[in-house]
Order: structure tokens, then C-alpha cells, then sequence
């Protein structure tokens, strides 16, 4: 879902980086308060595992392939604004390195990938273990549905960009780009739902540490 | 050896990259609807490229030059992402020390 450059007009582009500015901004205040010895060796794993699983494309229906965002394993493992700091690095590295994903558009993919899908994927994990409690089932389906989420509404903001910026009418783009991602996030959720499971097998406290 | 589980999920994140070569290569989501509703021509070119696509340069080999691409990203973001970690926490333990 990496928009390259020539997608979105220049208001979308100034708009998009300064929010994502600002969201960036605040969760490096947030981690400087609050991130603690234990989270550092993580913030660095996730964000290895994020960029490595990202390149493996999955076969979804009719030619189309779709791949891990990661933002909700993150953000149900950190807390969302660590989350955000990771998708960023994440982001600007294949921004800048693999030039996946426009230079004018990083705003708009840190936004979408980064703050929209860490918050909306924290927030319905938290809501599903506050309703089933925080056994495994809990866990797991709070985290499909997270992951499921995160990659939707990503997709329905990308969709509310292009448009805006004029390079498709709403009525088109909108329901394709959601069509196509409802079936991606299935994998997102399966993906998430499975590291999630090794991790309660392996290293169960690490979804115990303070989340940011 | 408990300090050292970080070294085995890196280890796991490489053999994650190493499996590169096998990822689809059909258009992802955004790509596909970009073709099919016919603006896929509107995006640039990027004005520089270091390693374009996942594709190490100057290497014959496809799947190699996927595989190396891979293993660089994924030790470059270990690195970034810890030390940006490393050092937000750090200044905080300073912060502490100085009140």
C-alpha cells in the first residue's frame, strides 16, 4: 500500500506530513518518557521482522498479491506510539533505500501505515481482550481483529487521499481499494494471530511489558 | 542465555528475508487498483535509486540480489530501530540522574 510520488497532490502532500510530523514528534516525547530498558532490543527486532516479512508478497485472489503492514503486531506488543516510531523507521528506510513508496508521499505512508493502522489496530485489540479477557483466545482473535482493521482502514484513508488529490473519482477508488484489502487483512490477522502465538509459546512476557 | 533470545529473533528475521525470492510477484493491493482504474501512470520515478525494488544492482542472479537486499534491510532497520530506542531511553535514565 506504498504510495508512490505523482499520486497525491501537493495540499494531501503538505497536509499528510505535517500531521505525520507531529504524530512522529509526539512518540519520540512519549518513548523518551516512557520507553524502558527491556522494549529497546524489541523495538529493534520488530522492526527487522516488519521490514523482512513485508517483502514476502502473498498470492490473493484475481493477479493480485498483498503483504504484512506489521503495525498491529507492534502496536498490541509496544503500544501504539512505539508502534508509530517503528513503522516510520520502517517506512523511511524503504522510502529512501528501496525506493518503495515516494519521497512526497512518506507523509501519507507514515500516516496511513504508521498512526492510522497502530492506533485503530491498539485500540480494538484492547477492546477484545477487555470483552473475552486476556487469555489466549482473547489475545489471538483480539489480534486478528486488529491486524484485519489496521490494514482496512489504511487502505480506506489511502483511497480518501487519492481522491482528494484527484487522481480518482471517490466513488471508484474508495470501494476497490476497500474490496481488495478486506481479503489482504485476512492475512494480516493470520500472520499477527500466528507471531502472537509463538510468542505467548516462547516468551509470553514480553506481552507483559508497559505498553507506549 | 536468557539476554541472548534477541540474537534468535534476529537469526529468524534473516531466514525470513532469505525466503524473499518466493514472495508473489503479482501487483500488490494499491498496484492493482491503480491499473484498473487507470492511474497507475501518474506515478514518477524516484529521482535516485539505491537499491530499487529489492533488487541488489550489479547482481545476475535475481533471487540472490532479492536475498541480499533483504538481509541488508533487515540488519539496517535492527540497528535504526534499536538505537533510536537506545537512545530515547538512554536520556531519559540521564534526565533521572540529574533531578
Amino acid at each position: 500500500m506504498h504510495i508512490p510520488d505523482g499520486f497525491l497532490n501537493i495540499a494531501t502532500v503538505a497536509t499528510t506530513y505535517a500531521v505525520s510530523a507531529g504524530g512522529v514528534g509526539n512518540a519520540v516525547r512519549v518513548a523518551n518518557k516512557k520507553l524502558g530498558e527491556k522494549q529497546v532490543p524489541l523495538m529493534g527486532i520488530l522492526a527487522a521482522f516488519i521490514f523482512a516479512a513485508q517483502m514476502l508478497n502473498f498470492p490473493i485472489a484475481g493477479g493480485t498479491s498483498g503483504h504484512f503492514l506489521g503495525a498491529a503486531l507492534a502496536a498490541i506488543l509496544l503500544g501504539p506510539w512505539a508502534a508509530v516510531l517503528i513503522m516510520s523507521c520502517v517506512l523511511l528506510a524503504q522510502c529512501l533505500i528501496f525506493q518503495d513508496g515516494g519521497l512526497l508521499a512518506l507523509g501519507a505512508n507514515i500516516f496511513n501505515m504508521g498512526l492510522i493502522a497502530s492506533f485503530s489496530s491498539y485500540y480494538i485489540y484492547r477492546l477484545v481482550t477487555l470483552l473475552m479477557g486476556d487469555g489466549r483466545r482473547g489475545i489471538l482473535v483480539g489480534g486478528f481483529a486488529g491486524a484485519w482493521v489496521s490494514v482496512f482502514l489504511a487502505a480506506i484513508f489511502c483511497a480518501l487521499e487519492l481522491a482528494v488529490s484527484g487522481a480518482s473519482p471517490m466513488g471508484i477508488v474508495l470501494p476497490a481499494m476497500a474490496g481488495v484489502h478486506a481479503l489482504i487483512g485476512i492475512g494480516e490477522g493470520l500472520i499477527t494471530g500466528a507471531v502472537l502465538s509463538l510468542v505467548l509459546a516462547t516468551r509470553a512476557d514480553l506481552l507483559q511489558l508497559q505498553r507506549i | 542465555m536468557k539476554s541472548k533470545w534477541w540474537l534468535i529473533s534476529l537469526a529468524v528475521c534473516l531466514l525470513v528475508a532469505c525466503l524473499s525470492p518466493l514472495a508473489s510477484s503479482s501487483p500488490d493491493g494499491l498496484e492493482r487498483v491503480a491499473e484498473d482504474k487507470g492511474f497507475i501512470s501518474l506515478a514518477g520515478a524516484a529521482p535516485f535509486q539505491v537499491i530499487a525494488d529489492y533488487v541488489f544492482p550489479g547482481i545476475e542472479n535475481e533471487a540472490l540480489a532479492t536475498i541480499l537486499a533483504g538481509i541488508i534491510g533487515t540488519l539496517i532497520l535492527f540497528g535504526v530501530a534499536y538505537g533510536l530506542a537506545w537512545l530515547l531511553k538512554s536520556r531519559r535514565g540521564e534526565r533521572l540522574r540529574e533531578t
